[in-house]
């Protein structure tokens, strides 16, 4: 089967025109299309781990590569993948059950056009990690804005319309510029084939100009600070299952892409960018976490902090040191895995009260035994306590940046001070103290459902954070070849310049 | 001397305009003689010869012939042109009926309007001179005025006819104006004698000439800033002819306007090339901005359709095969979008009445999906999002300025395409996120097949848009 990676972006479009063709308005279709998404996002998770199986993580190479004529010989359709794009395709096709079970009774109407708009979507994001051609890449990028636009608008809440506005044309412009650069790289190199591009060395002006245009798209999509403004808006009115994707995976496509582009096809601009990065990246970790700190939707709060944890991300990537990218990968991966449970958490509370106001809820542990347990899981990870997942990412980018910059380090590390901070005290509001308020005194704890979905993502936030080289193993193969690469071609500037009189 | 034999390979390049022009005089005749009720078999014969010279004009070679002394050409890219030029008198006729027979304007003169404006693009793509140019521009012009008042009893579309008329003859004035000022500086109307007298120099007076010209035909395909009449004259005139006019005249202005200046200005591309720039930022920004403000849905389109002719520009402001190439691709897509929107603006009818109030659509996902996501999809095409065929579109203008270095313009020209996806946005948010208002009636055959063909082409461009590409960058070398 060499067409695996195809086979997964077709799964869930097959899936989503068998739910167009389920007759409508019988008793039970409503669940038959629940259950033909649930089956096909399954099926979806299996055949991605057959891939898993196929891929090689210790080769430095892309895999399961599949080309295919498309709009020249120059721009044609090419899938692959390598050990920066694997685990995001593992993290979307495994996030995407629970997407579908968590809006199993909270989304009631529209079901269908529900369930085909998060099956397109899942096939947009595989596509977005397998592309290995930039013109094939930006249309999946892209394309993933008009099902979130809908799910946003359609099923979101109150202000959904200006949230959903806001999400589309904030993303946009980012990309629109993107594609300036793209088309730019297009002429000069006479190809859009990522791996060719890779190796391909473009001037150093032009890979400024070049840098800033891919920036401006991944900036936004990550979203870094001061350009996050999008996220909380979109976070607090999407749905619960719209907020997971939101926050698990599309934001992942802007370190992504840090990573996939940026880095390899400009490495100077890269290096001579670093150090507005870092600004940008402390003020994403210092700033929205105080934002975060006051605020008093739970949604809201964990919007902010996913912005501060995207800065740990981009500070990793930026610091170009191994322990600084890999520590970037895994806390992308964790945060998908942290952030998805965190938004479950809040679905399960919202679906109850109908809403997220901290100040409506306190003393939940008497009533929810076991959802206070999960949550402090989740709140732990959180914050980044040793022996959870979100320890090993923080502490890696850190490390990272103490070796580029010890101002740098000394900086982001009151992050994690303040995200203790908000992280516990907001758990305190909600979870702990006595339970007073008398409409909280029927609150049932999690049904059989909500804990099939929480636990297993409990348990991998545990698991990753005994057992990190399950995923940095992965993703220190690419890694090596990229900082040689990026050493090479800033140290020839180096020279150059120091020859130049 | 001449016997058949060797008149024959003179007007064999013309043979699909003479048979339309032959056709039209015999129904001409036909529908004086039978009157008001010869109007359904006039529409089917009229489609029958348009459907005829549409497979005259696939038969033909794409190999440059010139006939009638080098006023007449046939090239590949005239071949591109005259096909989607003909498709959009097809579908113009095919989607009318219902809303004339609604509005009880099934009159024969229509479907014979629209072929002699036809004729006249099909001439106008294949001008080699100045004088074909205005004969061509001037017998589609001229049915087009007629067509766009065509619903006599209405005031809005009588004005709409006069508003087009007078404002048509002054822009035929400047283009002629134009016309005789570069006759006179350089002795030549043929397009190939401009391009050479001007290869030795050029003169202030030939350069007001060029502009002149520019600015008569910028009226005629509504570019900034002589797009006035399009708002009134799209809402005024009745449906399907507004269809008509964001299709065919279009495209076929815009041929004319890419052979003019890459036939007979190629020397002075930094002259032309100013005015082209210019005329295509103010476009896209006011395509962008002013319909952010609009209502009704075909004044919306109209504001829209500046923009996109905006968008156009830029493939020639690039003035490259690439850029021609761009330009011929993204008016075939534009056309197979802008019948797939009017399609569906026909089909916002209840009981005969025809809405044209944005608000209108509200909800429609809930009363009638299809349509819903046929407009849904054509909107976002037409804002070029991927992976609809819009945003193939707009790659290939960009692509082609990015490659002659004209980065503002393509900067700008993105940055407008995002703010002109907040309305095309606005009308998906009403039909999906408003509460549904009552359902239209259910629209004839003819309006859901080319809502849905058009919606389905737009999405499976992505797939194989290998032929169209193909084909345009084909029709784009027969210029250079």
């Amino acid at each position: 089967m060499h067409n695996l990676l195809s086979t997964l972006i077709l799964i869930p479009l097959i899936g989503a025109a068998f739910i167009l063709f389920v007759p409508k308005g019988r008793e039970g279709s409503l669940n038959n299309i629940r259950w033909i998404a649930l089956i096909t996002t399954l099926v979806t998770f299996g055949v991605s781990l057959l891939a898993w199986q196929k891929f090689d993580p210790t080769s430095p190479a892309f895999q399961l590569i599949e080309q295919g004529p498309w709009i020249s010989d120059a721009i044609r359709f090419k899938l692959g993948v390598d050990g920066y794009s694997m685990p995001f395709i593992l993290l979307s096709t495994f996030l995407m059950p629970f997407c579908i079970v968590a809006s199993w009774v909270s989304v009631e109407k529209r079901v269908a056009e529900y369930m085909i708009a998060f099956l397109v979507l899942e096939a947009l994001m595989i596509g977005v990690f397998a592309a290995l051609d930039l013109v094939l890449f930006y249309v999946f990028f892209e394309a993933g804005l008009i099902p979130m636009f809908l799910i946003i608008g359609v099923w979101g809440g109150k202000r959904r319309i200006y949230a959903s506005f806001k999400f589309f044309l904030y993303t946009l412009l980012g990309s629109v510029l993107m594609l300036i650069a793209i088309m730019t790289m297009y002429w000069t190199a006479g190809t859009t084939d990522i791996p060719t591009l890779m190796k391909f060395a473009f001037p150093a002006t032009m890979q400024k100009w070049l840098w800033i245009g891919f920036f401006a798209s991944f900036a936004v999509k990550m979203p870094m600070w001061p350009l996050h403004t999008w996220l909380p808006d979109a976070h607090v009115e999407a749905p619960t299952a719209g907020s997971i994707i939101l926050a698990a995976i599309l934001l992942k496509m802007g370190g992504y892409g840090f990573l996939r582009f940026s880095l390899p096809m400009f490495p100077i601009a890269s290096a001579d960018f670093a150090h507005f990065m870092f600004f940008l990246s402390l003020g994403a970790i210092i700033y929205t976490s105080l934002v975060a700190l006051v605020q008093e939707d739970v949604k809201k709060l964990i919007a902010y902090s996913s912005v501060a944890h995207m800065g740990y991300v981009t500070l990793g990537i930026f610091t170009l040191t191994e322990q600084g990218i890999e520590g970037a990968m895994f806390q992308m991966i964790s945060h998908g895995i942290i952030s998805a449970a965190l938004f479950l958490c809040v679905g399960v509370i919202y679906d109850r009260m109908h809403t997220r106001e901290i100040s409506a809820y306190g003393g939940l542990v008497h009533r929810m035994p076991l959802y206070a347990a999960v949550m402090l899981i989740f709140t732990m990870g959180n914050v980044g306590l040793p022996g959870t997942c979100g320890f090993i990412g923080e502490f890696l980018t850190l490390l990272g940046s103490r070796i580029a910059n010890s101002w740098v380090a000394l900086f982001a590390t009151t992050g994690v001070v303040l995200s203790a901070t908000y992280a516990l005290w907001m758990y305190a509001r909600v979870v702990l103290g006595k339970l007073v308020k008398p409409e909280l005194m029927n609150i049932k704890d999690l049904s059989l459902r909500e804990a099939m979905l929480l636990v297993p993502l409990a348990i991998l936030t545990i698991y990753f954070g005994f057992h990190a080289n399950a995923i940095l193993d992965v993703v220190s193969v690419p890694t090596e070849p990229l900082l040689a690469a990026l050493k090479t071609a800033v140290g020839s500037v180096k020279t150059a310049s120091l020859v130049a009189p | 001397m001449s016997s058949p034999l060797t008149v024959l390979p003179v007007i064999a390049p013309a043979i699909p305009e003479l048979f339309t022009g032959v056709g039209a005089l015999v129904l001409v005749l036909f529908g004086a003689v039978f009157g008001e009720k010869s109007y359904a078999f006039v529409r089917w014969l009229v489609m029958l010869v348009l459907a005829v010279a549409l497979i005259l004009v696939y038969l033909s070679s794409g190999v440059r012939v010139e006939a009638f002394n080098g006023a007449f050409v046939l090239d590949g890219f005239a071949r591109f042109m005259k096909i989607a030029v003909l498709w959009g008198s097809l579908i113009t006729l095919y989607i009318a009926d219902s809303y004339l027979k609604d509005t009880k304007r099934q009159a024969f003169e229509f479907p014979l309007l629209i072929l002699i404006a036809t004729l006249g693009m099909m001439l106008m793509i294949s001008a080699n001179d100045l004088i074909a140019l205005y004969l061509g521009l001037e017998l589609s012009s001229l049915s087009l005025y007629v067509i766009a008042s065509f619903d006599r009893d209405n005031v809005k579309s009588t004005e709409a006819g006069l508003k087009y008329f007078v404002l048509g003859a002054l822009s035929s004035g400047m283009l002629l104006y134009g016309a005789s000022l570069i006759y006179g500086m350089t002795g030549a109307v043929s397009f190939a004698g401009i391009a050479k007298a001007l290869s030795s120099g050029v003169s202030v007076g030939a350069i007001f000439g060029l502009v002149f010209i520019l600015a008569g035909l910028a009226f005629k395909i509504s570019a900034v800033p002589f797009h006035m009449w399009t708002p009134d004259v799209y809402e005024g005139a009745p449906t399907p002819v507004t269809a008509f006019f964001a299709a065919g005249p279009k495209i076929a202005a815009v041929a004319l306007l890419v052979r003019v200046i890459e036939q007979a200005f190629p020397g002075i591309e930094t002259q032309w090339q100013q005015v082209i720039v210019f005329i295509a930022i103010a476009s896209m920004g006011l395509g962008a901005f002013a319909a952010i403000g609009q209502k009704n849905i075909k004044r919306l389109l109209a504001y829209s359709s500046i923009g996109h002719i905006g968008y156009v520009l830029v493939g020639l402001a690039a003035g490259t095969p690439d850029g021609v190439a761009g330009v011929a691709t993204y008016l075939a897509i534009y056309l197979v979008t802008s019948f797939g929107a009017f399609a569906c603006v026909l089909a916002m009818n209840r009981n005969g009445h025809y809405f044209e109030d944005i608000n209108e659509l509200a909800g429609l996902s809930r009363t009638n999906p299809a349509l819903a996501f046929a407009f849904a999809m054509l909107m976002f095409s037409l804002a070029g999002v991927p992976p609809l065929a819009g945003f193939f579109a707009k790659w290939y203008v960009f692509a082609a300025a990015v490659n002659a270095k004209l980065y503002p313009l393509a900067i700008i020209g993105v940055v407008t395409s995002v703010v002109g996806a907040y309305y095309y946005l606005r009308i998906v948010k009403i039909i999906y996120f408003d509460e549904p208002r009552e359902a239209f009636t259910p629209a004839p055959v003819a309006i859901r097949f080319v809502a849905s063909v058009a919606a389905l082409l737009v999405l499976a461009f992505v797939l194989a848009p290998a032929p169209l590409v193909n084909a345009a960058s084909h029709a784009a070398k027969s210029l250079f």
